[in-house]
């Protein structure tokens, strides 16, 4: 299995269809440790399809997908084990609303990597407090402002410590005043190193944070390479329209 | 109606006063058979209706046929009168003799209302687990929690707060059809009142058993809407929020 050694990441001819609809037409795709990669693309291109199909939140049809050099599309994987080192933030925040903060980042270190009590809520509680968190922990999420949901479901998957990090169009449901302080924390932690997948509208944040930018367009990479190369001379005539109509709306 | 030419004769027969006097304490001592009845079945109905509803939503071609079975048994007792279930449980099962089984009649009758009365209330539960979005269970299962850990801490404590009012509304149903094991000769609210009414041939027993039964189910009925209505105040407030 040499194709996944070395990398934090490693996709090869990912097909995945939806009825007959096909989302992704074969993927290829590797990260190196600490590496940020961002994804965009119009809406329907296939990104978020991608980022669940990494943690097998979508069973995929065709290629490979290697973790860590650990074939993860292989038979009798333990799909459980292997989320647990992969982080993955949605775009509508999906934290639990019955459950305190606390409770819902406490809640997998406990339960899937059996933590104790106390050790579970030191560690929440040390995240929550570098996030700006802190007087947060015993609130209901529904009484918390979108960006702070958001903060805090990117604390509850960082609780569990994964090498990777999957974000999903994490400040699409955000008001633009609360879009600055979710991307602050997630350029905090790529300046940490965190290996991070991040399919994003934001092209600005996208430029700054990104070590490559992939341009996905009906299901495939159509174009890759640093965010100068494609935000500077983007080649393929696609990639040229998307990002005139994203300069065309103000949005870089 | 008063007005009517048998009034006079109903009257006597259902309002009479002394009767309600005399055979309303035995019924209402009686009535607590009733209230045992049904608290001892909804304990075992919550229980066992909620393993139902989880064992049907497994997933996966290994489980079919453990959702097979627990499709199978919701529509088989929700398809036959439970007076029927009740007869056929209360009087066939003892009188096959069997060594260790019980023949207390009182017993097959709970028996008979928890397995009726699950198959519906598994099917409320169920309907409460497909309204968490399925975003609940991606996010839990997202963070390495299996299925069974997220059914049981994410999805499956949003489930039971929705369904808090149908539930009840099922467990008044469940309160009135504890009469029904009466018919097993267990000396219940109804049965004593038609031990009443055999013993002096007027039926103003069955009015004083009506109203026991109207006594204990009103409130329920009150509880849920205020339960109905406080959640629906909740919601607002978090959409106006």
């Amino acid at each position: 299995m040499s194709s996944g050694n070395g990398h934090a990441l490693v996709i090869e001819g990912l097909r995945k269809s939806f009825d007959k609809l096909e989302v992704l037409r074969g993927i290829d795709l590797s990260l190196a440790e600490h590496e940020v990669v961002c994804l965009i693309g119009a809406s329907g291109s296939g990104k978020s399809t991608l980022l669940r199909c990494v943690n097998l939140l979508e069973p995929i049809d065709a290629g490979r997908i290697f973790v860590r050099g650990q074939d993860v599309t292989a038979r009798g994987v333990d799909v459980n084990e292997l989320r647990r080192g992969i982080g993955i933030v949605f775009q509508s925040f999906n934290l639990f609303p019955h459950m305190s903060v606390l409770a819902n980042i406490t809640l997998a270190p406990r339960k899937a990597l059996g933590l104790s009590k106390v050790d579970a809520e030191t560690r929440a509680e040390e995240l929550l407090a570098r996030f700006g968190l802190a007087d947060k922990r015993d609130e209901y999420p529904d009484r918390l402002s979108g960006g702070q949901q958001q903060r805090v479901a990117i604390v509850r998957a960082l609780a569990m410590q994964p090498g990777l990090l999957l974000l999903d169009e994490v400040t699409s449901a955000l008001d633009p005043e609360l879009v600055a302080e979710v991307l602050a924390v997630i350029r905090e932690l790529a300046a940490e190193g965190m290996t991070m997948l991040i399919a994003t509208h934001e092209m600005g944040f996208a430029r700054d944070v990104a070590s490559r930018v992939c341009f996905l367009d009906a299901g495939v990479i159509l174009e890759e390479g640093t965010p100068a190369e494609i935000f500077g001379a983007p080649h393929q005539p696609r990639t040229q329209q998307f990002l005139q109509r994203i300069v065309d709306a103000g949005r870089l | 109606m008063v007005n009517s030419s048998g009034w006079d004769d109903v009257k006597q027969a259902f309002f009479s006063p002394e009767e309600f006097k005399s055979a309303f304490p035995d019924i209402l001592r009686a009535f607590w058979i009733n209230v045992k009845i049904f608290l001892i079945a909804e304990v075992f109905i919550l229980v066992f209706a909620l393993a139902v509803a989880v064992l049907r939503g497994l997933p996966g071609p290994v489980f079919f046929p453990i959702r097979a079975m627990a499709i199978v048994y919701v529509d088989l007792f929700r398809s036959v009168p439970t007076i029927l279930v009740i007869y056929i449980l209360g009087f066939g099962v003892p009188a096959l003799a069997l060594p260790g089984v019980p023949i207390d009649p009182l017993f097959w009758g709970i028996v008979s209302l928890v397995l009726v009365y699950s198959a519906y209330v598994s099917e409320v539960y169920r309907a409460g687990i497909d309204s968490v979005h399925p975003s609940q269970a991606a996010a839990a299962r997202s963070l390495g929690l299996s299925h069974g850990q997220a059914l049981r801490f994410v999805v499956i404590p949003q489930a039971v707060r929705r369904v808090i009012p149908p539930l009840l509304n099922d467990f008044i149903g469940l309160q009135k059809d504890t009469a029904l094991v009466g018919l097993l000769g267990v000396v219940e609210a109804f049965r004593q009142s038609q031990i009443d009414v055999a013993a002096s041939f007027n039926y103003t027993p069955y009015i004083a058993t009506a109203l026991i039964f109207i006594a204990l189910t009103v409130p329920m009925a009150r509880l849920t809407d205020w339960l109905i209505a406080r959640d629906k105040r909740r919601q607002q407030a978090g959409r106006l929020a």
